[in-house]
């Protein structure tokens, strides 16, 4: 495990929970930027170029400034009299606790059967292109269905009513 | 440790799980969505990094799989958050532990 | 030699005996059409009455001539028809008809008498509003009589027997308004069916030891050979044979019927009756049914008696028909009323007949039956003249003189009176109860029954003449004036009076031919008979002691007027034997004391453990099931309901706790889900481990 590696997933982690625990939704909007930032150079690391540029557009790019603006939207700045956690978060934490459990003894347990292969991928633009039209071409154009579908919905939730006719 | 494979899935399973506590945790309804959007990105994760180790790299599997997640994660936090801001217009609050008028 | 008929179709089609039961078909049927009628239409219902009747009398005439064809030819007519009314197990019961010289006479004088007294009765009820119930129940009588003749089967005698009854309670209660009617009526049933539940134990006990209620059926009858050998055989208790015990129990049946001395006492309270139902019910048919069955079951009566001997079954009918005889005469003398007199004066000579059969034999008894049948009829219709003469006017006391009034009532009441005395020579009376008083000398066992029955003639001739002098001589004592009755009426007393004195010559010793049809002998005119050692005595003494009655009557009561309400001139002189005789002896009161008042007390406890035991145990019943109905309730309340909203509460309360789980906080479903994963996924791995 090169030091790289060690470097950027104490990045990634510390983001993620610095969002999780940060009092401030500003604060915490931000702390997610970076674990974005941080996975964004985990996939470099990983030699997935493409995901991990579309990483920083779509999520750093997109989700992050989208997340931004709904806090704004809903007077989030302000901090809670109650507090930010919810009154039973223990429970929450122990679930937690408990999924990572498994999940890690899921990983432990099965690796040894795994045969690693450290070979480098030759991974180009061209090669994603091809694929997209090609093999993917179907959740390809699912997927624009989904965007288009999707955007029309946020609009509409979002949207201010109308005035009741009064009648 | 051993294996770098298994760094990475272990990073992405504590991401994971630190997504699922803010899920659980907070009050406020965005942060749940950001600990939603954390949990996604370790799946991501987690698809890359088997791509990445894993049989038949060349077909591109783990890598589509990751990218139409992001598009698909995107989609998603768009009308999430559209639906926290019309909740917010109507019970002008995000504090989930009010929002229980679905009790049964 | 034996000659009985054999039942082919052919030969009952051609001979009268296979008809014989249209002889009491006919007015049964009669009686039913006049029940359809309504009351207003009189003309029709008398004429169909009389005209089956006449009908019946017709066939009668046929068969009796028939029966007299046989005689004269020297065979033993006995006729019969037989046949199977069902079947039970292995045994049958039969059913039939017989026409033999018994039963012939007695159809004719039952068909012919009543025929009188239908006739008589046109005039008698012309007033009255209940015409056409009065002949529908006539009729139905009739009818029922003659088949308690021609019966062959004991069965069938029973029925058309108790039919007699129910006719004759229907008609002495006829004017049921009246109240004394009304008990009279009862008190005739219930005295009657005392006497028939003996007679049905003699029935039961018969068709048990012989197997067959036929009289006669081929030599297989009950009445014939075999069977009757093997009940002579037979003993019973009381050192009775098993016949004279079940002889015994038939007579019971007849004494009931026939007023015979323990049960006669509703015989006189029968006069409440309208006159015409007296005089054919109760003096001339119905009461002589009892003879007549003692006549039909003679041979089970005299079976194992030796010549001019006894049976212990006609000693005790011989006894209680003397003292019968004795002791309703001395009652017929203090009575005041014209038909009670008569009524009397019928259970007397009842026991006349009764001794004459005990005594005598069947032809004795009967002969005196037929000739008691006519006189007493005539007199019941002549004082039922008198009464509607009079006014429905019923004491002699208040009557007198209607010589002058009702010449041709009193002509005919005269000679049915001397008839009925026993005047010699004449009158049939004499012949038929001097008949009675011969085989009464002739008798061994004891000169008793000859006693009494003299003293018994005596009685008879004084009542007779205390009453003819009350009713017929002196001066009127009534209040309006009295007259004659109309043609309708007279006429019949008439043609009675006229038999009342024919009859005595086919039964006189010189010329028996009465007693010669009955016992299947020839006959034949002998003056000499009258030489006969004893017979010129007896009858001699037996006119005297009427003269006797007939003077001592006439010199106490003679042409004498007693004002109205004066006492009897015995009564007077003679108080102490008065009174008694007056009272009818007490014999009502003492039933009244013992059984009357121990049914009475009976019915009492009855009634008590009907009320508390069987009504006890019925509301106790009753209680349980109430018990049972609440402790249901209670159950279903408590346990089923309460059960059901129990499980009701506990599924809300269940379901309420249920739904906390949707809090309908976000955050909950969702830490829910998550722990469910890693649930599964743990069983998952855990699982597929190596």
């Amino acid at each position: 495990m090169s030091p790289i590696f060690y470097i950027l997933a104490a990045l990634t982690i510390g983001g993620g929970l610095a969002a999780v625990l940060l009092k401030n939704l500003v604060h915490a909007a931000l702390a997610t930027t970076v674990a974005f930032a941080g996975l964004a150079l985990l996939y470099l690391e990983l030699d997935a170029q493409f995901a991990g540029f579309a990483q920083i557009l779509v999520y750093i790019g997109a989700v992050a400034i989208l997340i931004v603006f709904a806090i704004l939207l809903t007077r989030g700045s302000d901090v809670p009299k109650d507090g930010v956690f919810s009154r039973t978060w223990a429970v929450g934490l122990v679930i937690a606790a408990a999924v990572f459990a498994v999940l890690a003894w899921a990983v432990l347990e099965s690796l040894r059967a795994v045969p690693q292969q450290a070979a480098v991928p030759a991974v180009t633009v061209d090669d994603i292109g091809n694929a997209l039209v090609g093999r993917y071409v179907l959740p390809l154009e699912i997927v624009g269905l989904l965007l288009t579908a999707a955007t029309i919905g946020a609009v509409i939730v979002a949207m201010h009513e109308k005035e009741r006719p009064k009648s | 440790m051993t294996t770098p494979l298994a760094g990475y899935l272990l990073v992405a399973a504590l991401l994971f799980a630190i997504g699922l506590a803010g899920a659980l945790v907070r009050r406020n309804a965005i942060l749940v969505l950001i600990g939603i959007e954390l949990m996604l990105n370790a799946a991501n994760l987690n698809l890359i990094a088997f791509w990445r180790f894993g049989p038949h790299p060349e077909l591109l599997t783990g890598m589509m799989f990751a990218i139409f997640s992001i598009a698909v994660a995107a989609a998603e936090a768009a009308v999430g958050l559209g639906l926290v801001i019309s909740i917010y217009r109507h019970t002008n609050s995000t504090d989930l532990d009010k929002m229980n008028r679905m009790k049964g | 030699m034996q000659e009985s008929a054999a039942f082919t179709p052919q030969f009952a089609a051609a001979s009268i005996t296979g008809i014989l039961w249209l002889i009491p078909a006919a007015p049964i049927v009669a009686s039913g059409a006049i029940a359809l009628l309504k009351q207003p239409r009189r003309k029709p219902a008398a004429a169909l009455a009389i005209g089956a009747l006449s009908i019946s009398l017709l066939l009668s005439l046929i068969a009796f001539c028939h029966v007299v064809a046989g005689w004269a030819r020297g065979a033993v007519v006995r006729e019969f028809v037989n046949f199977t009314w069902f079947r039970f197990g292995s045994s049958n019961v039969d059913l039939g008809w017989v026409l033999d010289p018994l039963a012939a006479v007695m159809l004719v004088m039952v068909s012919f008498v009543g025929l009188l007294i239908f006739i008589y009765s046109v005039g008698y009820m012309a007033h009255d509003e209940n015409f056409t119930r009065f002949f529908c129940f006539m009729s139905l009588f009739a009818g029922a009589m003659l088949g308690v003749v021609i019966s062959n089967s004991l069965l069938l005698l029973f029925m058309c027997w108790e039919i007699v009854g129910l006719t004759s309670y229907l008609l002495i209660g006829f004017w049921y308004q009246k109240p004394s009617a009304a008990a009279a009526a009862k008190k005739a049933f219930v005295t009657t069916r005392v006497g028939d539940i003996f007679f049905l134990l003699g029935i039961v006990w018969l068709f048990s030891q012989t197997g067959t209620l036929l009289f006669y059926d081929y030599g297989v009858g009950s009445l014939e050979g075999l069977a009757l050998v093997n009940l002579a055989s037979q003993h019973a208790a009381f050192g009775l044979t098993a016949a004279g015990a079940i002889a015994l129990l038939i007579f019971a049946g007849a004494v009931g019927k026939s007023g015979q001395l323990p049960l006669h006492v509703w015989l006189p309270d029968a006069m409440e009756g309208p006159t015409p139902v007296s005089a054919l019910i109760h003096a001339a048919t119905m009461v002589a049914a009892g003879v007549f069955l003692v006549a039909r079951v003679y041979p089970l009566m005299s079976i194992g008696a030796a010549p001019h001997g006894a049976t212990a079954a006609l000693t005790v009918v011989t006894w209680v028909g003397a003292s019968t005889a004795v002791f309703a005469a001395l009652i017929a003398v203090a009575q005041n009323d014209i038909k009670r007199i008569l009524a009397y004066s019928t259970i007397s000579q009842l026991g006349y007949m009764m001794a004459g059969l005990g005594l005598g034999g069947v032809a004795v008894g009967i002969f005196h039956l037929i000739t008691h049948a006519f006189f007493k009829a005539l007199l019941f219709l002549g004082a039922g003249s008198v009464i509607h003469g009079c006014h429905d006017e019923q004491d002699i006391r208040r009557m007198g003189g209607l010589r002058a009034d009702m010449p041709l009532t009193f002509l005919t009441y005269a000679i049915g009176m001397l008839a009925l005395c026993g005047f010699p020579l004449v009158f049939s009376g004499f012949w038929s109860k001097d008949g009675i008083l011969e085989a009464a000398k002739h008798w061994d066992i004891s000169k008793g029954p000859f006693y009494l029955l003299v003293f018994g003639a005596l009685l008879t001739a004084f009542y007779m003449t205390r009453q003819v002098c009350y009713v017929f001589f002196g001066h009127w004592r009534g209040h309006d004036a009295a007259h004659e009755s109309p043609k309708v009426m007279t006429l019949p007393l008439i043609v009675l009076a006229f038999f009342a004195m024919a009859l005595g010559f086919i039964g006189t010793p010189a010329w028996p031919w009465f007693h010669a049809f009955l016992e299947n002998r020839a006959v034949a005119f002998d003056i000499h008979a009258f030489a006969e050692p004893g017979l010129g005595l007896l009858m001699l003494t037996s006119s005297v002691v009427v003269f006797i009655g007939l003077g001592l009557g006439w010199w106490l009561y003679g042409d004498q007027s007693p004002k109205a309400e004066a006492p009897d001139v015995l009564e007077k002189s003679a108080p102490w034997l008065w009174t008694p005789l007056r009272n009818r002896l007490y014999v009502d009161e003492f039933y009244d004391a013992t059984v009357i008042a121990f049914y009475t007390w009976w019915a009492r406890v009855a009634d008590w453990l009907d009320a508390q035991v069987w009504g006890g145990i019925v509301a106790l019943v009753a209680w349980l099931f109430s018990l049972w109905a609440r402790f249901n309730r209670f159950l279903d309340v408590h346990w089923v309901d309460g059960g059901f909203d129990k499980t009701c509460e506990e599924l809300s309360s269940g379901g309420g706790l249920l739904s906390r789980v949707e809090g309908g906080r976000v955050q909950n479903y969702l830490r829910i889900l998550a722990a469910a994963i890693v649930v599964l996924a743990a069983i998952l791995l855990w699982s597929s481990r190596p």
